[in-house]
């Protein structure tokens, strides 16, 4: 604990599509200690999973990282050579991925998939591999590993994949697992095992997690810091309890009560934000999420702000802060009346429609 | 001849019940192996109240998507009635069943199966308005334009085709093109859940105005209990072909009684990392089994911390009845008891 682990300095990623530029990454710095558990929550194209698949270099094409540095203990993986990486990749940093069924091979089995996982690195022998699969298996729960390891992935359910996955991941005793949306395409009863299983994992095998999501609850569940990214860069940072208490920026603010509550009943209107995310081929000037915001001035719109320090190790990239709005305001952006406006001029349109109807029918 | 046909529809809208659901059966048979089915329905009694939303939720392959397959009339059922409005639509063919079909639309779960890939959007968002033939061509492409907008997409992306969609959009447009008919009834299978939050959030909120305006039902399948539980008025619980328990919003979640409900709404993380410290999921025991043979008695009985096996929940299929509060049915012989 309190060693760093892997430190991102100011990362670049960008797709060169023949629409122009996509700066997917643009000017991410982050950092994760040894054994810590890190957040990194968005919404789909704000460059979480970018950044993910940048610490491993594997940005598909036509992706390149373009500038910045990504330490992992002081090495620069940017700058390793082919052997170099692919030594990196599973053994110190392992990935798992949203969908099992995709990411597993089909027609080999299960059990052979986790073994080549650790053969390619030739850290374990051939014969010590078979034997630590079945260990693995049970490591993650799977109930008579003696045997399902001789499965294929068909015949394993959902849940049973993705904890196949986990353990593949596990295989080399990496000490940076990334887990990109790893509940998603799962049911909640397995969702909650399976959070279950990660967490255990990170107490006793003390392996550094960044939990790619867009759910918040999972993060709350799971993660001790979390990172907010919206349009390819940091929003705000800072320690779960914190952001979740009192989040400065507004885009945290809105992405946490734009989701209910299981545990609440319905009281107000979900705070919807407006509008789309920004096309990042063509971002807007000044701050990235001003064309959204609800709390926008006219600095927003013309100058970026950094991220600045809003509280002890909280950050935030807003030059007006939660803590400065007005109660008015706050109380006028949770009322967000944008939908009931659509509403009425479908409700005018469709009584156009059914007299028209009528009309036809009637003839 | 048509005036006779509308005429009882129209004498029942007092009936507070939308549609009624009784004994409905599926079972998709299997061939070869010594035959056998799949039990995906097996004996569900529902109703849905007129202008409320009925929120149905269950893990993967409980059969909830089945059920709404046989409610609007996709899908034949093995037995039972299901009526709307009513009208028994089970047995209803050709021009009959198209007049209800266009009060009741879907909304499916996967937008990449459920848009043809070779029409482009505005030709998917104006073929159920030249099917009902709605309005002039002219109305229908503004209409087409108004419901790109409405679903939080330029309206200029008619010509466009679904692969340059993200999945996002792509469920934006199913949403649009359930909504492009005026229904009074809409299906959402698992509507919301391929959404962003913040798109999410506009997209409930939308639902919500919606049936505010136009006093629409819906019947709300969705696997997120949260969003469930905010968006409607009563929740069913389905597990393995059955629902196991109703009830209103916040009763199911104060006081459920069916030990399923109760195991299901512990699992869900809450965005609250005080209230997450102290949450203790209860962990059911192994997986959900095979609808082809669905367990004796309870069906739950296998994976239930509270049951009686062998005894009472193994041998005896327990009846759906009133159980903690009002308006609340579960179907467990040791109900409340979890």
């Amino acid at each position: 604990m309190g060693q760093t682990l892997l430190q991102i300095e100011d990362l670049h990623t960008q797709f060169f599509t023949s629409r122009g530029v996509v700066r997917a990454v643009d000017g991410v710095s982050l950092h994760i200690d040894a054994g810590e558990t890190l957040g990194v929550v968005g919404e789909s194209g704000c460059g979480k999973t970018i950044t993910a698949l940048s610490v491993l270099r594997l940005v598909p094409e036509p992706g390149k990282i373009t500038s910045g540095r990504i330490l992992f203990r002081g090495r620069d993986v940017t700058k390793m050579d082919d052997e170099e990486i692919r030594d990196f990749r599973g053994s110190d940093v392992a990935m798992i991925f949203q969908d099992p069924m995709t990411s597993l091979n089909p027609v080999t089995k299960v059990g052979f998939q986790i073994e080549e996982a650790m053969t390619a690195h030739n850290r374990f022998s051939a014969s010590l591999a078979k034997t630590r699969v079945v260990e693995l298996l049970k490591r993650v729960r799977v109930p008579a590993a003696e045997t399902r390891v001789k499965d294929y992935p068909h015949q394993f359910s959902g849940g049973m994949r993705q904890r196949a996955m986990i353990a593949m991941g596990l295989a080399n005793e990496p000490s940076l697992l990334i887990a990109d949306e790893p509940t998603t395409a799962l049911d909640v009863t397995v969702q909650a095992q399976i959070i279950q299983l990660m967490k255990q994992l990170n107490r006793e095998l003390g392996t550094a997690m960044m939990l790619i999501t867009h759910n918040m609850a999972l993060v709350a569940s799971l993660c001790q810091r979390v990172v907010v990214m919206y349009a390819g860069r940091i929003v705000e940072e800072g320690p779960v309890e914190q952001i979740f208490r009192s989040p400065q920026h507004p885009y945290t603010w809105s992405l946490l009560r734009s989701v209910p509550r299981v545990d609440e009943a319905r009281k107000d209107r979900l705070v919807s934000i407006r509008g789309l995310p920004p096309d990042l081929t063509n971002p807007p000037p000044g701050c990235k999420f001003h064309p959204r915001c609800p709390f926008v001035i006219d600095r927003c719109r013309v100058e970026e702000p950094s991220l600045g320090e809003v509280a002890l190790n909280q950050v935030a990239r807003c030059w007006v802060l939660m803590r400065n709005v007005k109660e008015d305001d706050v109380a006028a952006a949770k009322a967000s009346a944008l939908s009931i406006e659509a509403a009425q001029k479908l409700k005018a349109d469709a009584e156009a429609a059914a007299a028209e109807v009528d009309s036809v029918a009637g003839s | 001849m048509q005036a006779a046909e509308r005429a009882p529809a129209s004498s029942v809208t007092a009936d507070p019940i939308l549609l009624r659901v009784a004994g409905a059966f599926k079972h998709f048979p299997i061939s070869g192996f010594g035959g056998g089915a799949v039990r995906a329905v097996d004996g569900v009694d529902l109703e849905i109240r007129r202008g409320e939303t009925l929120g149905l939720v269950g893990e993967s392959g409980c059969g909830k998507s089945t059920l709404a397959r046989l409610i609007t009339a996709l899908l034949p059922a093995t037995a039972g009635k299901i009526v709307f409005d009513g009208q028994d639509i089970t047995r209803l063919r050709g021009w009959r069943l198209r007049r209800v079909r266009r009060k009741m639309q879907m909304i499916f779960q996967d937008p990449f199966a459920s848009l043809d890939p070779r029409m482009t959007v505005g030709d998917i968002l104006q073929e159920p308005l030249d099917n009902f033939a709605i309005g002039s061509m002219r109305d229908r492409r503004r209409r087409v334009q108004e419901l790109l907008r409405l679903v939080g997409l330029n309206p200029n992306f008619t010509n466009r085709y679904p692969h340059e969609f993200s999945g996002g959009q792509r469920q934006r447009i199913g949403i649009a093109r359930a909504l492009a008919v005026n229904p009074s009834f809409i299906v959402c299978d698992e509507a919301v859940s391929a959404l962003d939050v913040s798109i999410q959030a506009q997209i409930i909120n939308l639902l919500q105005d919606l049936q505010k305006e136009f006093q629409l039902t819906y019947l709300f399948i969705a696997h997120d209990l949260a969003v469930v539980r905010h968006l409607s008025d009563r929740i069913a619980v389905m597990y393995l072909g059955k629902v196991v328990e109703t009830a209103g919003r916040n009763d199911i979640y104060e006081r459920p009684q069916h030990p399923y409900t109760k195991a299901l709404l512990s699992s869900i993380p809450v965005p609250d990392p005080a209230v997450e410290r102290e949450r203790a999921p209860i962990s059911l025991k192994g997986e959900i089994p095979s609808p082809v043979n669905p367990p004796s008695g309870c069906r739950f009985h296998p994976r239930c911390p509270i049951a009686r096996a062998p005894g009472i929940c193994s041998e005896q299929e327990p009846p759906l009845e009133a159980h903690g509060a009002r308006d609340q049915v579960a179907a467990c012989h040791f109900a409340g008891q979890a």
